[in-house]
């Protein structure tokens, strides 16, 4: 089980991954945005997306959990 | 001359427009959002009006929000900064219809130089060198790859109607190429709303060297000298300096006169930028684009040469001739600028906050166009840069060993900041060197 944090203050512009996806280490679930610059949020190993805490256009803190993955 | 003057930005170019109208007379007006209520250029400005929430679509971008604010202080011009609006050729087409004077180059310049495919097609006719590309735009995945091979690997891919890095990619074959197109089609649509993708050869082992031009109103275009920027992280620029040690005196000859058409080509009035590639080797260079405004690096060159160009933007825009002789210009000494971004030091991601500390450096040769101070929050809603420091020596030497003691000296405690980089920089023996090119930082930082 692995949970992906907020490195930092930012916009979810876009949510690429949806819950149930399978993914792979790389794979981009979200795509932030702050400070003019979109950080898409990487998978972390192999597994399925179990949860996502996000939705486009929320405003999200450092630390925040973005999405769980089995 | 101009009375007063409306300051369509925010941050340190809205402090560093205002401080130089103050020095001549002239009345400054500010325009804030929500974001930006307590940062200093507000409260220097001698009035300033909200225009508007924290997103920049609805305050900076904003621009009835900004004329009517104009019309409201009876300000009688309007100067654009960087970014925003500033080479938005309808704002600047709407500024001058509500009768006021537009602190920059004709609409038509803005129009002919924002689209690059255009621009660089200009440029060929007029004989400035491009590098092998597109001479319209490519709309599809699979022009892009005929396009690609057309033009021969390494490409750069970007947004034509692009800027600051955004959406650019390289691709060394057509598998990249696919993706770099996909990538550079959806941000093009999102960041400047036109999908026109410039594929483009890739100069690898280039600098990025500009040319600072200026525009009198007696029509004349001038060269005053270049900048080199090949200091980049994500394709924008970290810090800058003039000379360029990677230019010789006859390259930067070609150099200069080529701006110098570039601008004639447009019949560019004010202060740009030609931007070019340049390729060390070979000793030769390609144009790349125009910037059609005040560069965010314009110090370096207000250093070396003793001019405030703000100024001369002004005396221009007024019809009036510039505040010193063009025949007299001759850059001396040695500047270098380190833009001091709100961003950890290591892997460049953005670090909003607020800042519990600010102490700036000052000394011989040290200046610093800062927008924020002690107690002010760096939002996620504008780009990171905080502050320029901006150092001037005798020669490259003392103007390095300036920069050293200044960023040692500058003490910013809340966001993350860049300076540990800018520490580092000024000591890898391939910045003190001076041979260096834009893959610099990607050195430093391998992955």
């Amino acid at each position: 089980m692995a949970e992906i944090r907020a490195e930092m203050v930012a916009n979810v512009w876009k949510v690429v991954a949806a819950e149930g996806d399978h993914v792979d280490d790389g794979d981009t679930l979200v795509i932030l945005e702050s400070m003019k610059m979109e950080i898409p949020v990487l998978a972390e190993g192999t597994g399925v997306v179990i949860a996502l805490h996000v939705a486009e256009g929320d405003v999200i803190q450092e630390g925040d959990l973005i999405a769980v993955i089995s | 001359m101009l009375d007063s003057v409306l300051v369509a930005n925010r941050g340190e170019i809205a402090r560093r427009v205002i401080r130089t109208a103050r020095r001549l007379g002239i009345t400054s007006v500010a325009v804030y959002s929500d974001a930006d209520a307590e940062l200093p250029y507000v409260r220097e400005a001698d009035q300033a009006v909200h225009i508007g929430p924290a997103q920049p679509a609805l305050s900076y971008l904003n621009a009835a929000a900004i004329i009517d604010a104009a019309r409201k202080t009876g300000a009688a011009a309007v100067h654009p900064g960087y970014g925003f609006l500033a080479e938005n050729a309808d704002f600047a087409g709407q500024v001058i219809a509500a009768g006021l004077t537009w602190v920059g180059p004709d609409p038509a310049a803005i129009e002919q130089m924002g689209d690059k495919i255009r621009a660089r097609n200009l440029m060929e006719r007029a004989g400035v060198r491009v590098s092998p590309g597109s001479r319209k735009p490519v709309t599809d995945e699979a022009a892009a790859v005929a396009e690609a091979d057309r033009i021969g690997y390494p490409v750069m891919v970007k947004a034509a109607a692009g800027g600051g890095g955004i959406g650019m990619g390289v691709a060394a074959g057509e598998a990249e190429l696919r993706a770099a197109f996909a990538t550079a089609r959806s941000r093009a649509e999102r960041f400047f709303g036109s999908p026109e993708i410039l594929i483009e050869r890739y100069v690898e082992h280039a600098r990025h060297v500009e040319v600072q031009i200026l525009g009198l109103a007696d029509g004349s275009v001038l060269a005053l000298g270049e900048r080199d920027c090949s200091v980049q992280r994500r394709h924008q620029k970290v810090a800058e300096e003039s000379p360029s040690p990677g230019v010789s005196p006859a390259l930067r000859e070609q150099m200069l006169a080529a701006a110098v058409r570039a601008g004639q080509a447009v019949g560019y009035r004010g202060a740009g930028t030609v931007e070019c590639l340049v390729d060390t080797g070979a000793s030769s260079f390609v144009f790349l684009e125009m910037n059609t405004r005040l560069q965010v690096e314009h110090p370096v060159t207000e250093l070396v040469t003793g001019l405030d160009l703000v100024e001369q933007q002004f005396l221009i825009a007024s019809g009036g001739p510039p505040s010193f002789d063009p025949a007299a210009v001759r850059p001396a000494g040695h500047a270098l600028e380190l833009r001091v971004y709100a961003e950890d030091p290591v892997r460049f991601l953005p670090s909003p906050g607020t800042i519990t500390r600010w102490e700036e450096p000052a000394g011989d040769g040290i200046r610093v166009d800062s927008g924020y101070q002690a107690g002010n929050a760096v939002t996620p809603y504008y780009d990171p840069l905080l502050a320029k420091l901006c150092v001037y020596g005798a020669d490259r030497a003392q103007a390095l060993a300036r920069a050293r003691d200044a960023v040692a000296a500058f003490a910013i405690q809340g966001p993350k900041t860049n300076l540990a980089f800018h520490a580092e920089l000024l000591a890898s023996p391939d910045f003190v060197s001076g041979d260096y090119d834009t893959s610099l930082v990607s050195k430093l930082r391998p992955r």
